[in-house]
This record gives C-alpha cells, sequence and structure tokens, in this order.
C-alpha cells in the first residue's frame, strides 16, 4: 500500500507539472506530450517509456486496491458490532474520506482515461491534440464534468494528505520528533498538487487558456 | 448530580444486547466512574435486578482491568483508565452512553465485560524474553543508551487494557503490539528473540482477527498511558528487516 502510494504520489507530480504546461501555449503542450513518446527513444522503442510507465501505473493501482480490498474486509470482520455512540478523538477529516473517496478517484481515474487519454468520451469534440482535447472538454457548457474532475481532485488531495503520513509510518519513518515534519509535507504536497490539478481546467472553463 | 445512563446489557456471548437506560440521582462529582457504576449496581440489586457487569481491579489506573467506551470515546472524555475518571468530568443531567470494548478479538462475555484473552495469546507468540536474567544485576553491568532505556520504559508501561483497539476504526491492536515489540527490541534481553518475535506476534495478531492499521492514530490518542504513535513505525522497521532477514 505504502510503496504503490508512493509510486502514484510521484507520477501525480510529474502529471501536474505536464499539465501545467498549458499556460506555455498549446505548441509547449503538444510537445511535451509527444516527447513523452519519444522519451528514450532510440534506446527504447516509440512509446517504449510510456507503455513502461503505464505498465507500472497499472500493476500499482491493481496491487493498492487489492491491499485496501484486504485491509477494508478485515476492518469490517473485526468489528461486526459497531458503537451506538462513536466520537472522533483526534483524527483527521482525510483519513474518513481515504476508502470512499478512493473508490470515487478509481471510478475517475477510469472516466479521466476515457475522455482525455483515449477521447472515446469527448464533449465538445475529439481531437489529435491533447491541447484541443483539454481545452474542449472543460468549455463552460461542460460544467458538469469541470464539476466531477473537481471534486475528484479534491478526494485527491484528502487522499495523500492521510496517505503520504500513513505511507511514511508503514515504511518505518515516523519518530515522535518527526510527525509534525511529516505531516507539514504531507499538507504541503496534498495542497500543491490539487491546486497545480485544479489551475489547467478552471482556466479553461473561465476563458484564461483556450484556442 | 443527577444523570441518565445508557449501558449496554447482554446475556451473554450469544445475546444481541441493548441499551437501557437508568436514572441515578445524588450522584457526587468526586466519585469515580466506576464507583458510580457501584451505586447503580447497589440500587439494582435492591430492586432485585441484575447488576451491571464490569471489569475492574486495582481502581488505581496500573492494572487496565477496567475499561469501558463512554460517549464514544474508550475510558471516556479524559486521558486516563475508566477508574481514574471522576463524574466531576460530567455535567449535572448529562445522558451518558457506556458500552464495552467493541471487537471480534474481544467478544463479549457480559454486559460490559470482554473477553481480552486475543492479549495474551499475542504475548505468547513472542512478547517475552528467553534470556535467563537471575536476581537484578549491577545497573552498570550492562550498558544502555539513556534515549533507548527511556523509549523502552515508554512502551512498557502498557497495562494491555485494550483501549488502542476499542478506539481504533479498524479494532487493529497494533499499538499493544507495537508497544511490546518496541519495548523489548530496545534492550539488549530483548536481542535474540528480536527478528522473530515481531513475526511471530503480527501472525498471532491477524490470527485473532484484529484488523489492519490504517496509522490513523485514535489508539495513542486515548491510551491511558501514553503509549506512543510511533512504536507503530518502530514495529513496521523491525518486521521489514525481520522479513528482509528471511525470518518469517
Amino acid at each position: 500500500m505504502a510503496v504503490t502510494g508512493t509510486i502514484l504520489v510521484l507520477y501525480l507530480i510529474a502529471h501536474m507539472y505536464g499539465n501545467l504546461k498549458v499556460f506555455s501555449g498549446q505548441a509547449a503542450f503538444d510537445g511535451y506530450a509527444h516527447g513523452l513518446r519519444e522519451l528514450g527513444y532510440p534506446i527504447l522503442p516509440e512509446s517504449g517509456f510510456l507503455w513502461i510507465a503505464r505498465i507500472v501505473l497499472l500493476a500499482s493501482v491493481l496491487i493498492h486496491i487489492y491491499a485496501v480490498v484486504i485491509l477494508w474486509r478485515r476492518a469490517g470482520r473485526a468489528r461486526q458490532n459497531r458503537y451506538q455512540v462513536k466520537k472522533r478523538v483526534q483524527r483527521t477529516y482525510a483519513s474518513y474520506t481515504m476508502r470512499y473517496g478512493g473508490v470515487l478517484i478509481a471510478l475517475f481515474v477510469v472516466f479521466h482515461i476515457l475522455h482525455l487519454t483515449v477521447n472515446v468520451i469527448a464533449p465538445g469534440g475529439a481531437s489529435d491534440s491533447p491541447y484541443e482535447r483539454l481545452v474542449n472538454g472543460f468549455q463552460p457548457e461542460f460544467w458538469y464534468i469541470t464539476l466531477f474532475y473537481v471534486a475528484a481532485v479534491i478526494a485527491v488531495g484528502f487522499h495523500l494528505r492521510h496517505g503520504i503520513w500513513s505511507a511514511m509510518a508503514t515504511l518505518g519513518a515516523n519518530k515522535e520528533s518527526r510527525q509534525g515534519k511529516i505531516n507539514a509535507v504531507a499538507v504541503a504536497i496534498s495542497l500543491i498538487v490539487t491546486i497545480g490539478f485544479l489551475l489547467p481546467p478552471l482556466a479553461v472553463t473561465f476563458g484564461l487558456v483556450s484556442k | 448530580m443527577n444523570i441518565s445512563l445508557r449501558v449496554w446489557r447482554q446475556k451473554g456471548r450469544d445475546d444481541q444486547g441493548r441499551l437501557v437506560t437508568y436514572k441515578l440521582t445524588d450522584v457526587s462529582p468526586d466519585m469515580s466512574f466506576l464507583e458510580m457504576l457501584d451505586v447503580l449496581n447497589e440500587k439494582l440489586t435492591l430492586e432485585n435486578e441484575d447488576p451491571v457487569a464490569f471489569d475492574h481491579d486495582c481502581r488505581e489506573g496500573i492494572c487496565g482491568a477496567c475499561g469501558v467506551v463512554i460517549d464514544g470515546e474508550a475510558h471516556g472524555p479524559e486521558v486516563t483508565t475508566t477508574c481514574q475518571l471522576h463524574m466531576r468530568s460530567f455535567k449535572d443531567g448529562d445522558t451518558i452512553t457506556v458500552e464495552p470494548w467493541r471487537a471480534k478479538a474481544f467478544p463479549v462475555i457480559k454486559d460490559l465485560v470482554v473477553d481480552r484473552g486475543a492479549f495474551d495469546r499475542i504475548i505468547q507468540a513472542g512478547g517475552y524474553i528467553s534470556a535467563p536474567t537471575g536476581t537484578a544485576p549491577d545497573a552498570h553491568a550492562n550498558p544502555i543508551p539513556k534515549p533507548d532505556a527511556d523509549r523502552a520504559f515508554d512502551a512498557a508501561t502498557c497495562i494491555g487494557c485494550g483501549a488502542c483497539v476499542a478506539a481504533c476504526p479498524n479494532a487493529s491492536g497494533m499499538l499493544f503490539t507495537a508497544a511490546k515489540v518496541t519495548h523489548l527490541g530496545m534492550l539488549p534481553q530483548g536481542q535474540p528473540e528480536r527478528a522473530s518475535r515481531v513475526v511471530n506476534m503480527i501472525s498471532q495478531h491477524d490470527e485473532e482477527d484484529f484488523g489492519g492499521c490504517t496509522n490513523i492514530g485514535e489508539c495513542a490518542a486515548v491510551c491511558p498511558k501514553g503509549i506512543p504513535l510511533d512504536t507503530i513505525s518502530q514495529l513496521n522497521r523491525d518486521l521489514l528487516g525481520s522479513l528482509a532477514k528471511g525470518v518469517g
């Protein structure tokens, strides 16, 4: 869970960096997307790096889900009779969102790939240019898609807030003296990732980025 | 003080159980929570009703026998054992809900009493040392760095009350297990079994049907002995080390 989560967080940061290229214009954005296909070429075949990344990510996602299914089922078995009254003592709001938030994120990832990667779902028209797919997809008239995107990205933010902290603890890095720092890093990465992913689609919706 | 109590009544393991409301008048704010339950039981006995069964022993906060969930918090609103919680922590007219620890690994025996034998079996799986220690050695015979000794001692204060399990959203017994692993792992006498201890104790923990740890931290927040949450990270470090060595 911690290891696959770490891989996915690192991927998210790279993905966010790529997304932010949208503010440098269509050439930069599309060039970046094309560059990913050429990365490692000619040592790797064309799109080779991309496929290695996809396989690693898919494996990470599947192992991550497999681990949570085990944990979730164990938690259900471990407490079959619930408390009549239960009070939160210190747990973060983020820790409540891990499981159902995770389900939302998983559904979103499927939609997101169909929408902007494969472009099977193409509101506003399909395109070969990733930049155009983005701009078409988040036009104001498709506000419901933007809303889903925003909700999913916020869920990712909460997921990372607890996930980064939890991964550090699982990997043995949690020490009393370090807890403040680990929490600060978790909050900082969550905020950066959330804002970084929200900026491009909202910029399109509000007309700051257009064709 | 006048209070209303909603107490979990359950005749036995297989009984469904339910909350029953009792009114108590003239409760002294200086009573401990258990003394208040004693008063309730005296009243119930005089009325020819079955008294509420609850676990208790030393009533000094050092044995770990007592423990109930009060208004959704293990051991109630103060970070202490139930016996050291006093009625002054509540207000006149309060309705207080009292439930047993709820976990499959801690089956209810009756009312508020649960069977914590699962903890004993985790200890039997590795929470001990086999080095013959004899009588107390000279204090300087075995040099132990002060931070290690402090850490071992902090972890050793665990009284095995089970509040960590009761408070955990996953009903995990990880803080208890981690306290034992940290306590013994910091000291030289604990080294011979260090690698196998963590593996065996975790296996037993899982076999007892405790949930898995997701590092939420409610356990350490309610622990009457203040067992630090980072003991769980110590356990994870020991576990990674053991698995790397091929133990287990």
